[in-house]
């Protein structure tokens, strides 16, 4: 049973390594009834405490504010919406008399926007307090109308009302800019988190009965498998409390105490250089990798390879070769079909083939090719004798519906082109299978 | 401390831009702009002007000066009407007209009533603002901001229609149009364009640098020109007396010089003095131009080099492959197996560091793509399998030797890879 929570929130301490962040923002807003500059703009790079500072901050100054993602805006008109409705719903509280605050509000274009939000800031008696707006992923405001991040950054001015616009993002301020110039907003840069900074955060996770010491130590052994490959720090605090009851589990079945770190590191570390290569990249979610930890029990987990899920397909004989046929085709140029292929090839040219890495076509990836071409290198390839019946041609097409073949192109009738989807490694395995040597056929290995 | 409070009060109004103390610079504009729109006011007739400027040059304070001017007159107020428009809010003709409805509070006159052109509509509504005797029609001051988006509208109809009631002299109208494009004219259709007046008034920020720090001054002191913003009046004068002497000081003097020389905009100055404006307090009661030198070293962040500063070790080393295929092929795209192939050679050759399968390199890359450190060249609508999209690199060289300087425990090997020369 898993006795963690993977979202421990800071919220009853101030934000820990952030302080010259979190102090400057605060003297920026100021008290509430102060004007505040009218936008600022938070960037840094993925789990730099962005967030989790300005909610800390909004909660402790006690402002009105409203918090929106703006991946959700599909379009302008949800941005509007969204701030005008949860302003009215937050803050609605003290009026509950009032009906007219229940209904949603419409508005589709930044001119009525502009004018509800004034009168709605009225209306519930704000005009002494800022209000602050804040938005996250503001990217994404750059995919809307073009007049929408302007606006944004000049809301202050064109509402004559207090309000402030937080942006925050992982993009540089720079490539925000565009048009004929924008209101640069007030920019505060949030640096990423060095390896003891790291360490301290990780430990405030500690679970129950073990020391914080105990857990630093656990801490430090995961940061350095993973730092290499990833700093954000919530994948690190994501593998951390995922793999520490197996960490524990020698201490607990009484082989080791919490003193035998040689003992723990050894019982560890393949298990964590497993995790890299399966939950780091998601192909096994949580739950899985906590099932098949307790699974496994006390022995050390074999490392397979990464693609456990991808090579559980399995495939009727003709289709394993058709595919192969396909890799081929896509992997090959045509003109060096006739020598691979053709019973007898002629006189090889004795001039040797000039061939540049950067032509490779491994590099390059697959090429389209007719539909007659891969029956011609099938017959080729296959075994005994196939009749050219609808039976072949239905396995192709759901070879086409298994996304390991694609189809180029919209004419489906005359001449269909396909195009190889899979990879070498997979394409080694088929092959395997059916005892095909398919690297022999392949062009940029010769 | 309730003085300190109000300073800051003040202080905080300035920097958002609601307040100006003064303009410099502008007198001739000024006048020209005000007997304009006063020539409208009080004589009835029909004019139509452009401010034109670089953003950030006072385009919009210098009107509202104007206005504010003007509207000391009594007999202007009780006749002259203004509409304010704005290009970001007002993004098609249909809305403008709403707008321009509304802020004649015409909303009465026009219920019930169905045109067919906008032309007749606009024409109704100005008709409706006689005043007291039936022969003349109250001026209308209309200003345009973002002047440049209007040009886009569908057929140019709000501007043509504007235009022609301001040359046909039927209802007096003032159109003051405020752009930053310099180039405006040229959007107009030609038949809006013959119906403009071609007035155009440029404001350009020809500022000196005694100047600028003369502005600097005006901006932090306090009580000027009689108004009375802080009521501690002692306190008041220590602190002018205090920002004169911060003013000549030359740690000060040389932040603003910097300041100066990257850029003149007094946008860029208001930025630069929120951080010291935020100290204020009990124990630190004036400004320090140590509080300056602090805000100007946090403005002048590098900030691709500070996002470049946080990745891992691994996406560093496929950044400097990347570069070292920008190299080799003069630029040219690549895609995600180029990449691999070249990181694959330098583990297999040179490091002692883990090798990593493919699908986490591909994480990798994935995040620097989020990051946009890297871009795809094709649009998505063309569908490739991922690891065979073409890339950009949008980093240089430098700025990748850059940050290998300052990255925290970056590995030797990493380090000599990046500097090595690349062999074709």
């Amino acid at each position: 049973m898993s006795s963690h929570n993977v979202l421990v929130s800071d919220k009853q301490c101030p934000v820990h390594c952030r302080d010259d962040q979190y102090y400057l923002l605060k003297s920026l807003f100021g008290q509430n009834e102060q004007h505040t500059v009218g936008s600022v703009f938070l960037y840094g790079t993925t789990g730099t405490g962005k967030s989790l500072v300005v909610n800390n901050l909004m909660h402790t100054l006690q402002v009105p504010h409203v918090k929106l993602d703006c991946t959700e805006f599909y379009s302008s008109r949800v941005l509007y919406e969204q701030v005008l409705n949860n302003i009215s719903m937050q803050n609605s509280d003290q009026d509950s008399s009032n009906e007219a605050q229940s209904t949603p509000m419409r508005c589709d274009n930044m001119n009525d926007f502009v004018k509800l939000l004034k009168s709605t800031i009225d209306h519930l008696d704000l005009t002494n307090e800022t209000l602050y707006i804040i938005l996250d992923k503001a990217e994404r405001l750059r995919d809307l109308d073009s007049n929408v991040l302007p606006a944004t950054l000049r809301l202050k001015e064109l509402t004559k009302c207090n309000v402030c616009v937080v942006l925050i993002s992982e993009i540089v301020w720079e490539k925000f800019q565009g048009g004929t110039g924008l209101l640069d907003p007030f920019i505060i840069h949030f640096p990423d988190y060095n390896k003891d900074q790291l360490l301290e955060i990780m430990t405030l996770d500690t679970p129950e009965g073990h020391t914080r010491e105990f857990y630093s130590a656990y801490c430090n052994l995961v940061i350095n498998i993973f730092m290499v490959v990833c700093r954000n720090l919530n994948e690190l605090r994501h593998m951390a409390l995922l793999n520490f009851p197996k960490y524990v589990q020698p201490i607990e079945s009484g082989e080791c105490t919490h003193k035998d770190s040689r003992k723990l590191w050894r019982n560890i570390e393949p298990h964590l250089k497993k995790a890299l290569q399966t939950v780091y990249l998601r192909e096994v979610s949580s739950t899985q990798w906590e099932v098949m930890q307790m699974d496994t029990g006390g022995a050390v987990v074999p490392a397979t390879p990464s693609h456990t899920a991808r090579q559980s397909l399995e495939l009727p004989f003709y289709s394993k070769y058709l595919l192969i046929a396909a890799y081929l085709a896509s992997y090959n140029p045509a003109k060096s079909d006739k020598r691979f292929f053709a019973k007898h090839s002629g006189k090889q040219s004795k001039r040797k083939i000039v061939k540049h890495e950067r032509t490779s076509n491994q590099l390059l990836g697959p090429k389209p090719f007719p539909l007659d071409r891969l029956m011609a290198i099938f017959y080729s390839i296959v075994e005994g004798k196939v009749s050219a019946t609808s039976n072949i041609f239905s396995q192709v097409t759901s070879l086409v519906s298994l996304q390991l073949l694609g189809q180029i192109g919209k004419d489906v009738l005359e001449a269909p082109k396909y195009k190889c989807l899979v990879s070498l490694d997979f394409i080694k395995q088929i092959a395997r299978s059916v005892q095909f040597d398919v690297v022999k056929y392949l062009y940029d290995f010769i | 401390m309730e003085t300190l409070d109000a300073v800051q009060a003040v202080l905080r109004e300035r920097m958002s831009g609601l307040i100006c103390p003064e303009l410099l610079g502008f007198e001739n504009e000024t006048k020209t702009l005000h007997d304009v729109i006063e020539r409208t006011a009080a004589f009835g007739e029909s004019n139509s002007i452009l401010l034109i400027g670089p953003r950030g040059t006072g385009k919009s304070t210098l009107l509202k000066k104007i206005l504010d001017d003007l509207n000391k007159d009594k007999r202007i107020t009780r006749n002259l009407q203004t509409v304010y428009l704005n290009g970001l809010l007002q993004t098609d003709d249909k809305i403008a007209l709403k707008e321009i409805t509304q802020q004649l509070e015409l909303e009465n006159t026009v219920d019930g009533r169905v045109f067919g052109s906008f032309a007749e509509n606009l024409r109704f509504l100005l008709d409706s603002l006689k005043s007291g005797d039936q022969l003349s029609s109250k001026p209308v001051l209309f200003v345009l901001e973002e002047f440049d988006l209007f040009a886009h509208h569908k057929n140019q109809t709000l501007l043509y229609n504007l235009f022609d009631i301001a040359q046909s002299a039927q209802t007096p109208l003032c159109v003051v149009g405020l752009t930053c494009r310099l180039d405006v004219i040229e959007l107009l259709e030609k038949r809006v364009k013959s119906r403009f007046s071609h007035r155009q008034i440029y404001l350009f920020n020809k500022q000196s640098f005694k100047e600028f720090v003369y502005v600097f001054q005006t901006y932090l002191q306090l009580n000027q020109d009689k108004t009375i913003e802080v009521k501690d009046s002692k306190f008041v004068k220590k602190w002018n007396t205090e920002v004169e002497k911060l003013a000549k000081e030359s740690a000060m003097l040389d932040i603003l010089r910097r300041q100066f020389n990257t850029n003149k905009d007094i946008r860029a100055l208001l930025n630069l003095m929120v951080i010291p404006v935020g100290r204020l307090s009990h124990t630190h009661q004036y400004l320090l131009s140590s509080d300056f030198i602090d805000s100007f070293r946090h403005h002048s962040i590098d900030s691709k080099a500070a996002i470049l500063h946080g990745i891992s070790v691994l996406e560093l080393c496929l950044v400097i492959a990347m570069s070292h295929l920008n190299e080799i092929y003069d630029g040219e795209p690549f895609n995600f197996e180029m990449v691999y192939n070249e990181y694959r050679k330098f583990s297999e050759r040179r490091s002692s560091m883990q090798k990593f399968d493919r699908a986490v390199v591909m994480k990798a890359f994935e995040h620097l793509q989020q990051l946009e450190l890297i871009m795809p060249l094709d649009n998505s609508s063309v569908r490739i399998q991922k690891e065979y999209r073409l890339m950009a690199l949008l980093l240089d060289k430098s700025q990748i030797l850059e940050t290998l300087q300052k990255y925290p425990n970056c590995p030797t090997e990493i380090k000599q890879w990046a500097q090595s020369a690349v062999l074709t």
